[in-house]
């Protein structure tokens, strides 16, 4: 069961200040908490700071395609003897940005349109829900893929085909955890005092969905990145010569045998990131939604994916 | 429900939730049909300039929009498409004029076989590691693995394929084939080396969620007071999990397996596409590439029926494996 705070606190003006903050600092103290902010903390420094710190463009050729490490190039050469550490540090900024707005934009659809099945009911809810399990038919990395191959490759459009594909799970989770809120009194007395409906859900219910909101932000992050990487891995990314670290795993595996870094190295930094990340989440959803290990299975139904449904 | 206290020939619930299921299912293809249509075919502007580009020839233009129905209004193009998906013959493909059909119905058996073997050997995987794991629950072991799994479930599927070619079939050993080499028209079954390595990496990606599932649900069956009672009476411990705990741990683990293979018709696509295996994924990464687009309409269409179906099937059999859920309420 999703429980919006353990002690049911009938005082939700209160605790609306800054929970997320006492949630995080409490993660953060878990030892698998703390493991994935570094672990993840390590991999976004790179993608960030390291457009700064590249050697060489990530563009230009330098060495012979497929060049084993050398003094010129630590990582040897990709297919195009460009220098492989130039492209991984200039090739994580756009991804991350990519997920993290798809991110947003997922959790805010679903959010508000979970809100809003949950607290207006009846004919809204029936609407709502019903487009939720259409998408829902789809595997969501073909759903993109399906927008993807009419919209074509575009960042902003891969930003939005993704986040589109995120809101229905969003949406389904913050519903349950909505009408819970909903039926409580004290919405119940702002209701009394004539407060427009569109108020009371941003206002009023919304607050109170902190933690449901935190985890699936989180869970939503991993799996952001694991298709944004995914479909640039699969071709539908950033045009070349544009370094990625999906689209290098692609382009320089035919080279595997002669310089397996080009391939290693950006595989295990998206590997590192979404196990960081999913870590961190699992910390979070811990301390927020009590995620225990004693009464796991009604967490595990309840907010499948806390553990990989994707 | 209207069932309470019904007469004897009132239908039995299973097969009521069954015909309601199925019922459902058959809406919700046809919503689907409507939604892949209208974002493949019907969207504003011209779908047959957004397939050939600006640059294409008026007449080369005119052939793909009468191919298309592009003439007709969005209605009756929907009904073509429709009525050639029911009588069969769902159109050809833009790429090489074949018959989509005959182009979907071998990399769709190839890829059954492919979510098969993963889906039942990640299952078995998976029960069996959750069984064993949940009876030495709190040991170093029990604490290892759920902090493993915790990592795989992270991982993107296309990091375990290249992790597993680099292990076994480049770098580091060199001894299964990286990329299938199933020649067309041959079944996958026929080249059982070809399989190795694409199973293996949808079953890395599935087990950690059974697994936990059933960890989790044998850890609750174990600690109930029939599976107290049972160890008082002094059976073994084998017995107390496979008679007494594993059966009443089992629906919410039906419903996780139905939920990995849900997962392995999105997974199929990144995983046949690293190991160029000739199933219905990478022939949607093609389709995509090339805007194929009665190809791309079909092979979603086939994954969201396969979804809908694996959807009724695991209520089902989760109803089933509940005892006092079949009854008539």
């Amino acid at each position: 069961m999703v429980t919006v705070n353990g002690s049911g606190s009938p005082r939700p003006t209160v605790r609306r200040r800054r929970a997320w903050a006492v949630i995080l600092l409490r993660a953060a103290s878990l030892p698998r908490g703390r493991f994935g902010l570094a672990v993840g903390g390590v991999v976004v420094a790179t993608a960030v700071f390291g457009p700064f710190l590249a050697p060489h463009s990530s563009t230009a050729s330098i060495v012979a395609p497929f060049a084993l490490p050398s003094g010129s190039a630590l990582l040897g050469g990709d297919e195009l003897g460009r220098d492989v550490v130039s492209r991984v540090l200039d090739g994580g900024w756009v991804l991350l940005a990519m997920a993290a707005a798809a991110t947003a934009l997922g959790v805010a659809i679903g959010s508000a349109s979970g809100i809003a099945a949950a607290y207006l009911r009846g004919r809204w809810d029936t609407i709502i829900m019903r487009t939720v399990d259409v998408v829902l038919a789809f595997p969501q990395l073909v759903f993109a893929l399906l927008l993807v191959s009419i919209l074509g490759p575009t960042v902003w459009l891969t930003v939005l085909a993704v986040g589109f594909s995120h809101a229905p799970q969003v949406a389904r989770v913050m519903r349950s955890a909505a009408l819970d809120v909903s039926e409580r009194d004290f919405v119940k007395a702002v209701e009394l005092l004539g407060v427009r409906r569109r108020k009371i859900m941003a206002k009023e219910i919304l607050p109170n969905l902190i933690s449901p909101l935190m985890v699936e932000s989180g869970l939503r992050m991993t799996y952001s990145i694991v298709i944004i990487a995914g479909l640039s891995f699969l071709g539908f990314g950033q045009a070349p010569p544009a370094p990625n670290w999906g689209t290098m795993i692609n382009e320089n595996r035919i080279g595997l045998v002669l310089n397996p870094w080009a391939v290693i190295v950006p595989a295990a930094l998206i590997a590192l990131l979404t196990i960081g990340i999913n870590t961190w989440t699992d910390a979070v959803a811990r301390i927020a939604i009590g995620l225990d290990r004693e009464a796991e299975t009604a967490t595990l139904l309840e907010m499948p994916a806390v553990t990989g449904e994707r | 429900m209207s069932s309470r206290r019904s007469s004897a020939g009132a239908p039995h619930p299973i097969v009521k939730l069954l015909v309601q299921r199925v019922a459902l299912g058959v809406v919700t293809l046809c919503v689907v049909s409507v939604v892949i249509f209208a974002a493949t075919q019907a969207l504003p502007g011209n779908a047959a300039v957004a397939i050939l580009g600006h640059s294409a020839t008026p007449p080369a233009l005119h052939a793909l929009e009468r191919q298309l129905h592009l003439n007709r209004s969005v209605f009756a193009q929907y009904g073509a498409w429709i009525s050639g998906i029911v009588s069969g013959h769902p159109g050809t493909s833009l790429v090489n004029g074949m018959p989509v059909w005959s182009i979907v119905s071998p990399a769709a058996a190839n890829s059954a076989v492919l979510v098969g073997l993963s889906g039942v050997i990640g299952s078995v995987v998976g029960v069996t590691l959750g069984a064993v794991v949940a009876l030495r629950k709190d040991s170093v072991l029990d604490h290892t693995s759920s902090l493993l799994a915790l990592a795989v479930t992270a991982l993107p599927e296309f990091v375990v394929a290249i992790a597993m070619i680099i292990l076994f079939a480049t770098v580091v050993w060199d001894v299964l084939p990286a990329v299938s080499m199933v020649p067309p028209g041959t079944q996958a079954w026929a080249e059982p080396r070809e399989l190795v390595l694409p199973v293996a990496t949808l079953v890395i990606v599935i087990v950690p969620y059974i697994f936990r599932m059933t960890r989790a649900a044998t850890v609750e069956a174990l600690a109930s007071d029939y599976a107290e009672m049972a160890r008082l009476k002094g059976l073994p411990t084998w017995r107390v999990l496979a008679v007494h705990a594993l059966p009443n741990a089992i629906a919410p683990v039906v419903q996780v397996i139905g939920l990995s293979f849900l997962y392995l018709a999105g997974g199929i696509v990144v995983v046949e596409f690293v190991f160029a295996f000739p199933g219905i994924g990478s022939s949607l990464v093609s389709a995509v590439s090339d805007r194929d687009v009665p190809t791309i309409q079909i092979i979603v269409l086939v994954l969201a029926g396969f979804y809908v179906f694996v959807n009724i099937v695991s209520d089902v059999v989760a109803l089933l494996a509940t005892p006092r859920r079949r009854l008539p309420r």
